[in-house]
């Protein structure tokens, strides 16, 4: 049986800010069906290299194959209706806005012959609460504030909104850093559900103990670069937290990693 | 790839099966769902207004001739409020409005009077102009990236000044342009639009009332009050316009979002841009449209219109539940702030206290009502 092309494909993304190269050759597969996780240290590049993956920054050069074929993204708009959404860290969520009302925001269904559409309130908001009694939170009412919901409760609506909305490539922006330590394992087992759905998982973190929770496979970025990537079970927590940090030679973590780099 | 489409919209409904409504709905009780309202400061000062007024004015000025007579300036007041609260929930400000009305005032006037134009004409044109300075609004927050509270202060001085040298150009040296009424009267089109723009409402009805002694009449059979001031059905139209709006449509949940978190909703797809832009646009013809409406019913326009009505207009919005960083509010709230600014006014003729302090009123009621949406928002959005 011939592998499928991968859901995304990033090759030798290049992205330059005037003089500053924020990414200089950064390759990575996400295929259906996995959590890839992306490592490194602040100013790595990973913010940059996402960014670029949804359609915010347009690569210097490089190239990007969705379903195998070549993309160009114009906006984070195009990224989205190519499926790939992303929950930013900073949520993406409005916390003065109802949970329904941040649920569909941007994607509002419409009822009605213009100029008198509408709205379709009932609707969401039923559809809200199921797909949150599905995860597993507990919204009394759609109707409140995403203000009320804890931190952990807030990335799961963001990435059931994702996911409800047809999103193929789902690309996680450190959905733990702020959380503790029950509101992470809530997140981490989430994660878990969505992939074992079909979608291909982009997770950022810098917690190499929540990558290899739920991680498929792990690819390292430090200073712009690729340190390498490597599947579940070849590569050990302590290495991934070594090579985040840079601190071995890089013919060295070549053959650790399988002469992946 | 099917079981990604498992989560999709098509087969949703058919999971939950029976009754959907979740038996704990109960727990957000009515208090918290009133008090998640917006409008309650402006509902209770409203309240408080009123019984102030039942107990200490002339009883006069709760007939219906009395209502109109506050109603009248609130309408005109409140017409500005809505397209300031807008904005405001877009989270921006136009601090332009009161000159716009003096500018757009002119412009219309000038249409009119100077020109010779039809009503319709003269009306399109001034609204077109400040759809113009809307945009051009916009497009410089927009894209300086400069605070609207800045730029709206620049065209505050830009607009009046204009307004001053636009008159005396168009009368020669005056700073007032009359005429308009004989003007805007002219033929049986300029005729059909003037009574859309002026005057009262529903005067047929009142007459005919009258006539069945159903409403207070003077002794030669004239109704008291001959109708509704059309200025208030205007405002009434707008504000149900505006709430339908920003609660029920696509638009102003994007309205919402663009003033709550603007890379959040760009991020969700939401054009900030195009939003804000058109929020400025309808803000300035709102002011375009109470130009219209005053310069009509009093016949003449002057570079004085609209002085400092950015301000009551903003602390409208506020005490109508605005917040001042954006993201919430209601524009029925802001109707309701107009309401209790034109009843203050007002009423105080009905009361032996002097006039003037209204001005204190005003201070003291955007003080309260800032002060009041902060804790009412922290307790609703659960923010610490």
């Amino acid at each position: 049986m011939p592998a499928p092309a991968p859901l995304v494909e990033m090759r030798d993304i290049e992205k330059h800010f005037g003089s500053v190269i924020a990414l200089s050759g950064v390759s990575v597969t996400v295929n259906a069906g996995e959590v890839h996780c992306l490592l490194g240290d602040n100013g790595a590049g990973k913010s940059t290299f996402i960014k670029t993956m949804a359609g915010v920054h347009k690569p210097t050069s490089g190239q990007m194959l969705i379903d195998g074929k070549p993309v160009h993204f114009s906006g984070p708009r195009a990224a989205l209706d190519a499926g790939i959404a992303t929950v930013y860290q900073d949520l993406a969520m409005i916390p003065l806005m109802s949970v329904t009302r941040n649920f569909f925001m941007g994607r509002e269904p419409v009822k009605g012959i213009w100029p008198f559409r509408y709205v379709d309130f009932d609707f969401c908001d039923r559809i809200t609460r199921e797909e949150m009694k599905r995860i597993g939170i507990d919204v009394r009412d759609p109707g409140q504030a995403v203000g009320t919901l804890s931190g952990g409760e807030r990335q799961c609506v963001a990435i059931s909104r994702a996911v409800y909305f047809g999103a193929k490539v789902l690309i996680l922006d450190e959905p733990t850093s702020a959380l503790g330590v029950r509101q992470t394992s809530m997140v981490l087992k989430y994660i878990d559900m969505v992939r074992k759905k079909g979608l291909g998982v982009v997770f950022i973190t810098h917690n190499v103990r929540h990558a290899i929770a739920v991680g498929n496979r792990f690819t390292v970025l430090n200073r712009g670069k690729t340190l390498g990537t490597a599947a579940r079970g070849e590569i050990s927590a302590e290495e991934l937290q070594t090579m985040m940090a840079g601190g071995k030679e890089l013919a060295e973590l070549s053959s650790e990693l399988g002469g992946t780099v | 790839m099917s079981q990604q489409d498992a989560a999709g919209p098509s087969q949703v409904p058919s999971e939950v099966p029976g009754h959907v409504r979740d038996e704990r709905l109960k727990e957000a009780s009515f208090i918290l769902r009133m008090m998640r309202r917006p409008e309650l400061g402006a509902v209770m000062g409203l309240v408080i207004v009123t019984v102030f007024f039942i107990m200490v004015a002339n009883a006069t000025m709760f007939e219906f001739s009395g209502i109109m007579n506050f109603l009248a300036p609130a309408a005109q007041l409140g017409i500005l409020a809505i397209g300031a609260s807008l904005l405001m929930v877009g989270g921006e400000f136009d601090l332009s409005v009161g000159s716009m009305v003096a500018f757009t005032g002119l412009i219309f006037a000038a249409c009119v009077v100077t020109m010779g134009l039809p009503l319709p004409f003269a009306i399109a044109i001034t609204l077109a102009f400040a759809a113009a300075m809307g945009l051009l609004n916009g497009q410089i927050v927009i894209h300086t990236g400069l605070p609207s509270f800045i730029v709206t202060l620049a065209f505050l001085f830009i607009l009046r000044g204009l307004s001053l040298v636009g008159l005396k150009w168009a009368t020669g040296g005056s700073t007032q342009l009359r005429g308009v009424r004989e003007a805007a009267t002219e033929s049986p089109l300029d005729a059909f639009f003037y009574e859309i723009f002026a005057g009262d409402a529903f005067e047929g009805l009142f007459a005919w009332l009258a006539a069945n002694d159903l409403i207070a009449k003077f002794p030669n059979g004239q109704p008291k009050v001959t109708g509704i001031p059309i200025e208030i059905i205007w405002f009434a139209l707008i504000a149900i316009l505006a709430a339908w709006v920003l609660t029920r449509t696509r638009y102003g949940n994007w309205i919402f979002a663009s003033g709550g978190d603007q890379e959040a909703a760009r991020n969700s797809g939401v054009p900030v841009r195009r939003v804000k832009t058109s929020l400025f646009m309808i803000t300035a013809c709102c002011a375009a449209l109470v130009a219209i409406l005053t310069v009509l019913d009093s016949g003449s326009t002057d570079a004085r219109r609209g002085f400092q009505k950015e301000f009551e207009a903003i602390i409208a919005a506020v005490i109508g539940g605005c917040l001042l960083t954006g993201g919430y509010g209601s524009a029925v709230g802001a109707a309701i702030g107009a309401v209790i600014f034109g009843m203050v006014l007002i009423g105080l003729t009905y009361t032996t206290i002097d006039q003037d302090w209204y001005l204190v009123f005003l201070g003291a009621m955007l003080l309260m009502a800032v002060f009041f949406n902060n804790i009412i928002r922290k307790r609703v959005t659960g923010e610490r």
